[in-house]
């Protein structure tokens, strides 16, 4: 008998594996890999609903009128702004709800329950509760104001409360996550360190943070990406209006609204490939190991 | 109670007001009589359930809502079976393609759903699924698929390795060593990762507007953005409120029974990596 | 029961290492069989393979004559025992000793009297309702013990089943296993990497190293014949003395005096011839005695300093300082380091394990004696006993 160099051990784990992965596999392909695709094909198209039989090749003209287009620069800039400024209030407020959550002497159970709610909550219904409370007359935040403001139809209070929507609905996510990174750090290291002498603060700049680094670089990566893709909060509490469009709701604009595909699939890759930038300087050149995703 | 407790308690009520409040006032808006909408109270001075009466009478929220539970829990269920699978394999098995299968889920997880919306919405139309609810099942499955695969390979995972051989040399075969032994030891981190799914299907919105076009396939959240009132003169106000407050009391009520299963499902991959 | 034989077995890994190297073994029926070696020496990976949880690279399993190297594990009717246990944590210990019964689909009177009967062998009747988690170590192996035993395999496989338990119960658990492999007269293979439980079980033994069998013997003939260093080193509590020798006429020139060559030695090195002058000796700590207490003519005495005197009760070990030359050391630190035994080769000491009754004291210079015919001679280049071969 010769030698197999697999075995029908061997090879009826693999078959198993292939097997077992297969549906998962085929039905991520389907709906998401061929559309990325066919997207990609669609932006370098002429492919206007309304006008469907003027359908022709145009190479980059898309992606030529996109990136020529205030809208689109003005959405992006938007979209950036927001991205940023939210995910860093969410750093330093959910990196307190983590420590409250982890260090709590009383009503552990209670306040990690509590924040699962605007983590849970449907967005585009949390997102009402802010417009209706930031209307003049209904709500009970803008009656706190002047009354003649109507902060929804100004641009940057309109921005303020996008970001105040974005920032009560996903802080909790992040603070989990960094929750997640605290309980692994060894009380043991806290106590030397307040035996060698170091204050709370100096222990926690010095040793906690060091050390849950990768947990901060993975919510931070996270939150980043779904960030990017702001959609729900935008659409009801201004739908774009005074200038507050995302490149998300520009580009359902344009599907939606305009019928087109070519302008629509360009926006689309454009995103797509903003997002895997950003992706990829985090795993690349900050190092942010690449975990089960979350969200 | 000592110092340390009382200034607990504080930072905890702080927190509790943070999370709950937002959810309190709309909670008041729904039961305001809709001739006091316009005072601005944060507490409803005449309180009825008039709000919550119309959206099921006007019937532009019963359905809907049918819609919502119907295609959540579909695709919740497709997700996980297809999801127990895979994981099973990435966690346990030696193929090729494992590492292929854990980077495109995370690919996924991390795609903005924008991106996919005009293809899908020009595929689904040539496919007839534009406005069904398999047009909605598909991508929500697509999108539940990274969360349980990586929750439920994390489960797998801490499970000894050993109580699989066992079963092999009690004489299970491969299925029946996964069914008897490695099922019922997974299911806490199939219900979590059920949960989970569940809450991310519901939570969608931007699928359910751009692939849905009329109430056979829209899902409540959609629903609730399309809505007019009872009457064409009448404000919506009401409704919507009383229309958020029925799809958030799912997830209040996940919230209160599954508190460890969730938190502990939303930090298992993050720790791990 | 059965008869198992491994031919030319051989476990080689994608990149070209082999865990394990053209094993031949003949396991008869009922026999117990221990695999004993230091970690990483392919024990358990045969008994995985054994046990058809590993893949056969090459060779040929054979399980009452017929090949089973395709054949999966549950298709081989052969039961294991697990370090760890690997007892079902969401089933009580009724429910995991029905396992396999239930897997093998028999009615339900069957069951319930072979747990009962397994049950009362090992004193689990009163623990039937509970679950693994709510038992103590030593009860948890017990019902490892059980599940393997409840559907009278052809073959028990033992990985390390008693390593997690304290020495006392090892101890206790020791004497019941062997207890109840004879009264079932299983044939049973045993991993282990711990000598004593490897002399005091096995009928057999086979001594592993680095993928390679050393040496397949009973207890006795591993101890009194190694077939080699390692072995000799391996076998033995406190482990054998070695001390560089140089054959000169008709002794052996060695730290601690000139050895006289027995008869016994003689021949084994004409026949066996040693490649040249150099040889190393072992000496069993056993071997050694207070000479106060030995009257026999032939014994070989030889005076020294004690340095370290540690009373056991039942006997004394004096460890005496010798000075070998640092060649020889190298020598033996590379086969310390190759053997995974640091601590034992190498050292420049010597551990003689004297009467109890012996007034000797740390400090103290003494005599002490041995008989020559006692000591083993082995090759310095190979580690091959010069003496003993088959």
């Amino acid at each position: 008998m010769s030698a197999r160099p697999i075995s029908d051990g061997k090879a009826a784990e693999r078959r198993l594996g292939w097997w077992l992965c297969a549906p998962a596999a085929l039905v991520m392909l389907i709906v998401a890999g061929w559309p990325i695709l066919y997207s990609v094909l669609l932006s370098f198209q002429r492919f206007d609903l309304r006008f469907p039989d003027d359908k022709a090749w145009i190479g980059f003209d898309n992606y030529q009128a996109v990136l020529s287009s205030e809208y689109w620069w003005n959405a992006f800039g938007v979209t950036t702004f927001i991205m940023i400024v939210s995910v860093a209030i969410e750093l330093v407020l959910g990196m307190i709800l983590a420590i409250i959550m982890h260090r709590t002497l009383v009503g552990r159970g209670l306040v990690r329950t509590v924040v699962l709610i605007p983590y849970g909550i449907v967005t585009v219904v949390a997102a009402y509760g802010w417009r209706y409370a930031w209307t003049p007359g209904t709500g009970w935040l803008a009656n706190l104001l002047d009354e003649s403001t109507a902060p929804l139809t100004e641009r940057p209070s309109a921005i303020a409360i996008i970001i105040l929507a974005e920032v009560w609905k996903t802080t909790p996510f992040m603070a989990l996550l960094l929750l997640a990174g605290l309980t692994v750090v060894p009380e043991e290291l806290l106590r030397a360190a307040s035996i060698d002498g170091a204050s709370k603060w100096q222990s926690f700049v010095r040793i906690t943070l060091p050390l849950i680094r990768p947990a901060i670089l993975v919510a931070l990566l996270f939150r980043m990406l779904d960030a990017f893709r702001i959609y729900d909060n935008i659409y009801v509490l201004t739908n774009g209006g005074q200038d507050t469009s995302s490149v998300s709701i520009l580009t359902y604009h344009n599907l939606i609204g305009g019928l087109n595909l070519g302008i629509g699939s360009t926006m689309s890759v454009l995103i797509f490939l903003t997002v895997a930038l950003i992706a990829f300087i985090f795993i690349k050149v900050l190092g942010t190991s690449t975990p089960g995703s979350d969200k | 109670m000592t110092g340390a407790q009382i200034r607990w308690s504080i930072l905890n009520l702080v927190v509790v007001v943070y999370a709950l409040v937002p959810v309190l006032w709309l909670l008041s808006l729904s039961l305001k009589d809709p001739s006091t909408f316009t005072d601005g109270k944060f507490i409803p001075r005449e309180w009825t359930f008039d709000n919550y009466k119309n959206i099921f009478d006007v019937g532009e929220f019963t359905r809907p809502l049918i819609n919502s539970i119907g295609i959540a829990i579909i695709a919740t269920l497709i997700a996980i079976v297809l999801g127990v699978f895979a994981a099973y394999a990435i966690a346990r098995l030696d193929f090729p393609g494992k590492n292929v299968m854990l980077g495109a889920s995370l690919l996924i997880a991390m795609f903005p759903q924008v991106s996919l919306v005009t293809p899908l919405f020009e595929i689904e139309r040539r496919l007839g699924l534009f406005n069904t609810w398999a047009g909605l099942i598909f991508p929500y499955v697509t999108f539940a698929l990274p969360l349980t695969i990586y929750i439920l390979a994390s489960f797998f995972k801490e499970i000894p390795w050993e109580l699989e051989k066992a079963a092999k040399m009690d004489g299970a075969s491969p299925f029946q060593a996964f069914r008897k032994v490695i099922v019922p030891l997974a299911a806490p981190g199939v219900v979590t990762a059920a949960i989970l799914a569940f809450i991310q299907c519901w939570n969608d919105f931007l699928f359910a507007i751009s692939l849905t076009s009329t109430d056979r396939a829209r899902t409540a959240p959609a629903a609730i953005s399309f809505f007019t009132g009872a009457s064409q003169f009448e404000d919506p106000t009401g409704s919507i409120a009383a229309a958020a407050v029925v799809i958030t009391i799912p997830i209040v009520l996940f919230v209160l029974f599954f508190q460890r299963r969730i938190v502990s499902g939303l930090t298992s991959g993050a720790v791990k990596g | 029961m059965a008869e198992i034989v491994l031919d030319k077995v051989t476990k080689r890994f994608r990149d070209g290492t082999e865990a394990v190297q053209e094993i031949d073994l003949t396991i008869a029926d009922k026999e117990f069989l221990i695999l004993v070696g230091p970690s990483g020496c392919g024990k358990s990976t045969t008994l995985n393979m054994i046990a058809g949880l590993e893949d056969i690279s090459d060779g040929e399993l054979r399980i009452d004559g017929d090949r089973v190297n395709e054949r999966s594990p549950q298709d081989r009717n052969i039961a294991m025992v697990f370090q760890s246990y690997a007892l079902y944590p969401h089933m009580t210990v009724r429910e995991n000793m029905e396992f396999p019964l239930t897997i093998a689909k028999l009615d339900k009177a069957t069951i319930k009297q072979k747990i009962d009967e397994a049950a009362e062998i090992l004193e689990l009747g009163p623990y039937l309702d509970r679950k693994p988690s709510d038992l103590s170590g030593g009860q948890r192996q017990r019902v490892a013990m059980g599940r393997a035993i409840v559907r009278k395999p052809k073959a028990f496989l033992m990985d390390e089943p008693l390593s997690n338990l304290d020495a006392k119960l090892r101890a206790q658990m020791r004497t019941s296993i062997s207890r109840l492999q004879k009264s079932l007269g299983t044939t049973t293979v045993y991993v282990t990497h711990d000598q004593t439980e490897a002399m005091t079980l096995g009928d057999r033994i086979v001594v592993m190293r680095a993928g390679i069998v050393q040496q397949i013997g009973t207890p006795q003939d591993l101890y009194e014949r190694p077939a080699n260093l390692f072995v000799a080193g391996f076998i033995g509590s406190p482990t054998m003395n070695f001390l560089p020798g140089e054959l000169v006429n008709s002794s052996i020139a060695t730290a601690i005096g000139e050895i006289p060559i027995s008869d016994r030695l003689r021949s084994g090195l004409s026949e066996h011839g040693p490649t040249g002058r150099d040889v190393i000796v072992g000496i069993r700590p056993e071997a050694f005695e207070d000479s106060r207490f030995v009257d026999d003519q032939t014994a070989f005495t030889f005076p020294h300093d004690i340095d370290i005197v540690e009373s056991l009760g039942s006997a004394k070990l004096a460890y005496l300082d010798v000075d070998i030359d640092a060649r020889a050391h190298e020598h033996f630190a590379e086969i310390a380091q190759e053997s995974g035994a640091e601590d034992v080769f190498g050292s420049q000491q010597i551990v003689a394990q004297l009467d109890a009754r012996s007034p000797v004291r740390e400090g103290d210079s003494m005599e002490i004696s041995f008989r020559p015919d006692d000591i083993q001679l082995f090759d310095p280049t190979d580690g091959t006993n010069l003496t003993e071969h088959d």
